[in-house]
C-alpha cells in the first residue's frame, strides 16, 4: 500500500474537515443539548425539584400521613398557614382528616413519581420485545400483533383501566398492571414502526451480508436505533400514566385512602372547593401540573433534539 | 462582449454558526453576460449552491450577505425584499436538483403554472391555461394540453424537470439560474434536458447560470466556466481555456480525476486515476496496471439463468395480478482477480442481480454458484459461508455503517461473528485492514459521523476485507462520492484487486468509471443484459442500440469534443408484466470473442 498509505493530504473534500472531531457519545451530545435549551432546563429543574422532595419525602415532611396516629382530626380543614393545638404549623394546610396536606403532597408525589415510572419501564420492556418480533417477523406474526395493538388502542385508556382495577382491586400493584396493559401498546407500536425502517436501511441488509446471526442484528444493530423515538415516547407517556394514575385515584379506584397519591388528595378536597377550603384540592393539583408540564417540556425538547433527520 | 446582465463582487456569505459568524463563500466575483451560459463548478461543500442562493437571497435568517450583487443595474442586495419578489421566479427564473420535490405533489401541473403568470403577468384563468399549455409544448412535453390535468406523482422524474423548467420559463427570464438540475437523473434523460436547456436558451435569449460538480456537464454546455474550491472563486475563464491550460492545481486536480469517456480507447486493463497533489499541482505518475485475471482457476462466480421477480398484488386477497421482471434470464461469470461491470439506468435490475447473488433478494429461479456453493439452495449454514466468500459494498456510505457502532467494532464484528480467528488476534486484524485501506489505525474508535464520505466508504471496503472475500459486489460504491474522492477509491479498489485478487462485480450507471475499472462490462437494460463483453470490444465497438444510446448520452469532458445530438425524448419503459406472461426466449450473438449482443424481440431503443 503505498499510493494510499497515508490519509488522502490531497483530499479535495471540504466536509467537516475543519471542525476538530467530535469524541462525545450519542448520549453525552443529547445531555449537552437539552441543558442547552431553555424549555428543557426549565423542566429538568422542575421534575428534578420534585423527584428530589419525594426521594426524601420521609426525612423533611412534617408529619408521616400514612401514620393514623399522628392525625388529629380536630385539626380538619384547617387554612394553609394554621397552627396546630400541639404547636405544629400547617404550611400547606389540612385535609378534611387533619392530614398536613404539605406531608400528603411529598407523599404523594412519591406514589404518583413511582407508579408512573414502574408502570412505564414494564410496559417499555413488554412493547419493545413485541414491536422488535413483529418488524423482523413480519407477516402473519406482524398482522396478528399488530391487532391486537389496534384493538388495545382502539379503546380509551381509562376504561380499560377501569375495568382491570375492577376484577383486580385496589393497590399500588394493581394499579401498575392496569397502566401496563394500556401503555404497553404505544410502545410496541413505536418500536415496530422504527425497528422497520431501520431494517430497511443499508446497514442492515450490510449486517445481514456478513452473514451475521438474526439476534444479533435485531439487538445490536437495530435495537440501538430505535431507542431514540422511544424515549421520546417514553417521557410523553410517563406523564400520562401518572396523570391516568390521578385520575383513577381521584374516582376512588386507584390507591387506597390510606396512600395518598396526588389524584386522591385533590379528590378529597373536591367537595370542599365550593365552601371556599380551595387549598386541599389546589395544592396537590399544582403540584401534578408542575410535574406533568416539567416532563413535558423535557419530551419536547428531546423529541426535537432526537430528530433522526437532524443526526449524523 | 456587452454589459453584463449579472454582475457579482466581492460577494461574501456568512451562516451563524452557534453564535458565530462564519463564511461560506468569500468575495466571489462573476459576471454573465446576455446570451451566455456560465457554469459553477465544484465539489460539495465548495459553496457553489451557497452562491446561487445568495443571488436570489433565498438564504434563511442566520445568512448574512456582503458585496454586490449587480442585476441588469440594480444592486440586488441593497432591493427591499418585495422588490426582490418581483425580480425572483419573473426576471430570474431557477431550477432545482431535485424534481421529485420541488413541485407541489397535491397540486395539478396546471395548477401550478398558471399560479406563476396569474401571479407574476396579471394574465386571467383561461390566458394563463393557454400560455401554460404553449409552455410545456417549449419544454417538449408530448400532448401537453391534457397533460396540464395531471398530478406531478403521473410523471416520470424527466418529465418533471420539463415542467420545472417551463414554470422558470413562465415570465420569460432574462437569467435562469439551475442548480445541479441533471444531477438526479439518468444518464439518457440528462442529455435530454441538457439539449433542452440549450435550445431554450437560443430561443429564449435568456442567460444561464449552470451550477454542477460534473465537469462533463460543464464540458458540454457552458461558455465561460468558474471553478469554486472551499468557498473561493479559484479559476475563470472560457470553458475551452479552462480544460485546455487549467492553472489553479485544485482545476488539474478536478480534471485528472474526471473519467474521459473514450480515454480509454486502445488500452484493455484497467486504469488508475493520476492523482494531483492539491498544494504543488503535481502528478503523481500512474503506476502500471497489473493483469489480475485468473483464467488458470474456475471461475469464483457464476450465475445462470437468474430470474428475479417481484410479485404485485392486489385487493383483499392479495391476489398477483403481475409481476416486475426486474432480472430476466441473465448469464455471466466473473473470475478472481476480474472485474465485471453491470451498467444500465436506474430499474434496469443492476442492483437487484448484486442482491440476488447474495440474496439479500430471494431469486424466482436461476442459479448463481459462488465457488462450488450452490447460492439458492443453501441452508443457513452454507449462506453464512457464502457471505464470507462473497462481500457487498453499498452505495451510501452514510447509510450502510450503523451510527452507532465504534468502526473498529463495525470491522472486528464479521471476524468475531464468522469466528476466523481468536479474540484476541482481532486486535491486530483491525489496525491492519485500516491500513490496507488508507486510514489510520488510531481511527477505530470513531464513530461513523466523524468520517468523510470518502473515508466510510474505506471503513466498508475494511469491513468487506475482514472476511477475506473472493468476490465484491460494489453497488454504485462510488457514485456518492466527490470526483477527486471517487478517483482515489477506484486506485484504492483496484490496489487491492492486485494485492488479494478479489473479483469485483462492479455494478454502476457511470459509463466513464466502468471505462476506467473493467475488466468486462455487461449493459442491462430491462432486467436483461443486452450486450456483453470485454470492455475495449464494448466500448469501441458497441453494437446494441441501447449501449450506443448510453454511450452517446454521456457528457464528455472536453468541450472541443462537443457535439449536436438528436436525442428522442423517449422514457425508460417499466418491466412490470402481467401475471402469467412469459418472457420470448433470448438469443445472442456473438460479434467477436467473447462478446455477445441480445439479437431480437426488444423494441429498438434509441
Amino acid at each position: 500500500m503505498s499510493s494510499s498509505g497515508k490519509q488522502p493530504s490531497t483530499s479535495v473534500h471540504a466536509g467537516n474537515g475543519d471542525a476538530s472531531p467530535e469524541r462525545i457519545s450519542p448520549f453525552r451530545r443529547t445531555l449537552h443539548a437539552l441543558i442547552r435549551d431553555p424549555g428543557a432546563l426549565t423542566g429538568i429543574i422542575i421534575v428534578g425539584v420534585l423527584a428530589i422532595l419525594a426521594l426524601v419525602a420521609p426525612l423533611i415532611s412534617p408529619q408521616d400521613p400514612y401514620d393514623l396516629a399522628q392525625l388529629d382530626i380536630m385539626d380538619g380543614r384547617l387554612a394553609p398557614g394554621a397552627t396546630s393545638m400541639n404547636g405544629m404549623v400547617y404550611l400547606l394546610g389540612t385535609d378534611d382528616q387533619g392530614r398536613d396536606l404539605f406531608s400528603g403532597i411529598l407523599y404523594g408525589l412519591r406514589t404518583s413519581i413511582l407508579v408512573g415510572i414502574i408502570s412505564a419501564a414494564v410496559a417499555i420492556v413488554i412493547g419493545t420485545c413485541v414491536g422488535l418480533l413483529s418488524a423482523y417477523a413480519g407477516g402473519r406474526v406482524d398482522a396478528l400483533l399488530m391487532r391486537i395493538v389496534d384493538i388495545q388502542l382502539s379503546f380509551p385508556a381509562i376504561l380499560v383501566a377501569l375495568i382491570f382495577l375492577a376484577i383486580l382491586g385496589q393497590g399500588v400493584d394493581k394499579i401498575i398492571i392496569a397502566l401496563v396493559v394500556t401503555q404497553w401498546a404505544y410502545y410496541a407500536r413505536t418500536v415496530r414502526g422504527s425497528a422497520l425502517v431501520e431494517s430497511r436501511r443499508a446497514y442492515t441488509d450490510a449486517a445481514r451480508s456478513m452473514a451475521l446471526s438474526d439476534k444479533r442484528i435485531i439487538f445490536r444493530h437495530i435495537l440501538p436505533n430505535c431507542v431514540p423515538p422511544l424515549i421520546v415516547v417514553a417521557t410523553m407517556r410517563i406523564a400520562y400514566a401518572i396523570m391516568l394514575e390521578a385520575t383513577l385515584s381521584f374516582l376512588g379506584i386507584g390507591l387506597p385512602i390510606t396512600e395518598p397519591s396526588l389524584g386522591l388528595l385533590i379528590s378529597n378536597g373536591f367537595e370542599y372547593l365550593l365552601s371556599g377550603d380551595y387549598w386541599i384540592s389546589v395544592f396537590p393539583g399544582i403540584t401534578l401540573l408542575l410535574l406533568i408540564v416539567g416532563i413535558n417540556l423535557i419530551g419536547d425538547a428531546l423529541r426535537d433534539i432526537l430528530n433522526p433527520r437532524q443526526e449524523g | 462582449m456587452n454589459e453584463p446582465i449579472l454582475s457579482i463582487s466581492n460577494l461574501t456569505t456568512e451562516f451563524r454558526v452557534g453564535g458565530e459568524w462564519r463564511d461560506v463563500i468569500r468575495n466571489v466575483d462573476l459576471d454573465i453576460h446576455p446570451r451566455e451560459t456560465v457554469a459553477v463548478v465544484g465539489e460539495s461543500g465548495s459553496g457553489k449552491s451557497v452562491t446561487a442562493l445568495s443571488i436570489m437571497r433565498l438564504l434563511g435568517r442566520n445568512a448574512r450577505l456582503s458585496g454586490r450583487i449587480l442585476f441588469e443595474g440594480q444592486d440586488l442586495l441593497a432591493l427591499p425584499e418585495e422588490d426582490m419578489q418581483r425580480i425572483r421566479g419573473n426576471r430570474i427564473g431557477m431550477i432545482f436538483q431535485e424534481p421529485m420535490t420541488s413541485l407541489n405533489p397535491v397540486l395539478k401541473i396546471g395548477e401550478q403554472i398558471t399560479e406563476v403568470l396569474i401571479e407574476h403577468r396579471g394574465l386571467d384563468h383561461a390566458a394563463a391555461m393557454a400560455e401554460a399549455a404553449r409552455l410545456l409544448e417549449k419544454v417538449r412535453i408530448p400532448s401537453a394540453r391534457q397533460r396540464l390535468n395531471e398530478y406531478p406523482l403521473s410523471f416520470s422524474g424527466g418529465m418533471r424537470q420539463r415542467v420545472v423548467i417551463a414554470i422558470a420559463l413562465a415570465c420569460e427570464p432574462k437569467l435562469l439560474i439551475a442548480d445541479e438540475p441533471t444531477t438526479a437523473l439518468d444518464v439518457t434523460i440528462q442529455a435530454q434536458i441538457l439539449e433542452l436547456i440549450k435550445e431554450l436558451q437560443k430561443e429564449e435569449e435568456m442567460a444561464v447560470l449552470f451550477i454542477t460538480h460534473d465537469m462533463g456537464v460543464v464540458a458540454e454546455i457552458s461558455d465561460r466556466t468558474a471553478v469554486m474550491y472551499r468557498g473561493d472563486v479559484v479559476e475563470t475563464g472560457t470553458t475551452e481555456q479552462i480544460f485546455k491550460s487549467p492553472v489553479h492545481p485544485y482545476t488539474r486536480a478536478l480534471l485528472s480525476a474526471v473519467p474521459q469517456l473514450g480515454s480509454m480507447n486502445g488500452q484493455n486493463l484497467p486504469l488508475r486515476f493520476p492523482i494531483v497533489d492539491m498544494a504543488t499541482g503535481s502528478v503523481e505518475p500512474v503506476k502500471p496496471t497489473v493483469d489480475t485475471v485468473r483464467l488458470d482457476v474456475p471461475p469464483a462466480l457464476r450465475v445462470a439463468n437468474l430470474v428475479t421477480r417481484f410479485p404485485v398484488k392486489k385487493g383483499i386477497l392479495r391476489r398477483t395480478v403481475g409481476n416486475i421482471h426486474a432480472v430476466e434470464n441473465v448469464s455471466f461469470e466473473l473470475r478472481e482477480g476480474e472485474t465485471l461491470s453491470l451498467v444500465g439506468e436506474s430499474g434496469c435490475g443492476k442492483s437487484t442481480t448484486g442482491r440476488s447473488i447474495l440474496r439479500l433478494t430471494e431469486l424466482t429461479s436461476g442459479t448463481v454458484a459462488i465457488r462450488d456453493h450452490d447460492v439458492a439452495r443453501a441452508g443457513k449454514r452454507e449462506l453464512a459461508e457464502i457471505r464470507r466468500l462473497a462481500q457487498m459494498i453499498f452505495q451510501d456510505p452514510f447509510e450502510s455503517l450503523n451510527p452507532r457502532i465504534r468502526i473498529g467494532d463495525a470491522i472486528a464484528e464479521p471476524i468475531i461473528a464468522h469466528g476466523l480467528m481468536p479474540r484476541a488476534e482481532v486486535g491486530t486484524r483491525v489496525p491492519q485492514l485500516l491500513e490496507q485501506v488508507g486510514l489510520s489505525p488510531s481511527m477505530a474508535d470513531r464513530f461513523p459521523h466523524e468520517f468523510s464520505g470518502g473515508q466510510r466508504q474505506r471503513v466498508c471496503i475494511a469491513r468487506a476485507l475482514a472476511l477475506n472475500p473472493k468476490v465484491i459486489v460494489a453497488d454504485e460504491s462510488v457514485s456518492a462520492l466527490d470526483v477527486s474522492i471517487k478517483a482515489q477509491v477506484i486506485n484504492l479498489m483496484l490496489d487491492l484487486q492486485e494485492q488479494l485478487g478479489l473479483g469485483y462485480l462492479f455494478i454502476s450507471h457511470d459509463m466513464a468509471v466502468v471505462e476506467r475499472i473493467s475488466h468486462r462490462v455487461a449493459v442491462m437494460y430491462m432486467g436483461e443484459i443486452v450486450e456483453i463483453g470485454p470492455r475495449q470490444a464494448v466500448f469501441e465497438n458497441p453494437q446494441h442500440d441501447y449501449t450506443r444510446k448510453l454511450m452517446s448520452a454521456v457528457p464528455i469532458a472536453d468541450p472541443t469534443r462537443r457535439r449536436v445530438r438528436h436525442l428522442s425524448n423517449d422514457e425508460i419503459r417499466t418491466p412490470y408484466r402481467e401475471a402469467g406472461f412469459t418472457p420470448p426466449p433470448q438469443k445472442y450473438r456473438e460479434v467477436d470473442e467473447g462478446h455477445f449482443v441480445l439479437t431480437q424481440h426488444l423494441e429498438p431503443a434509441a
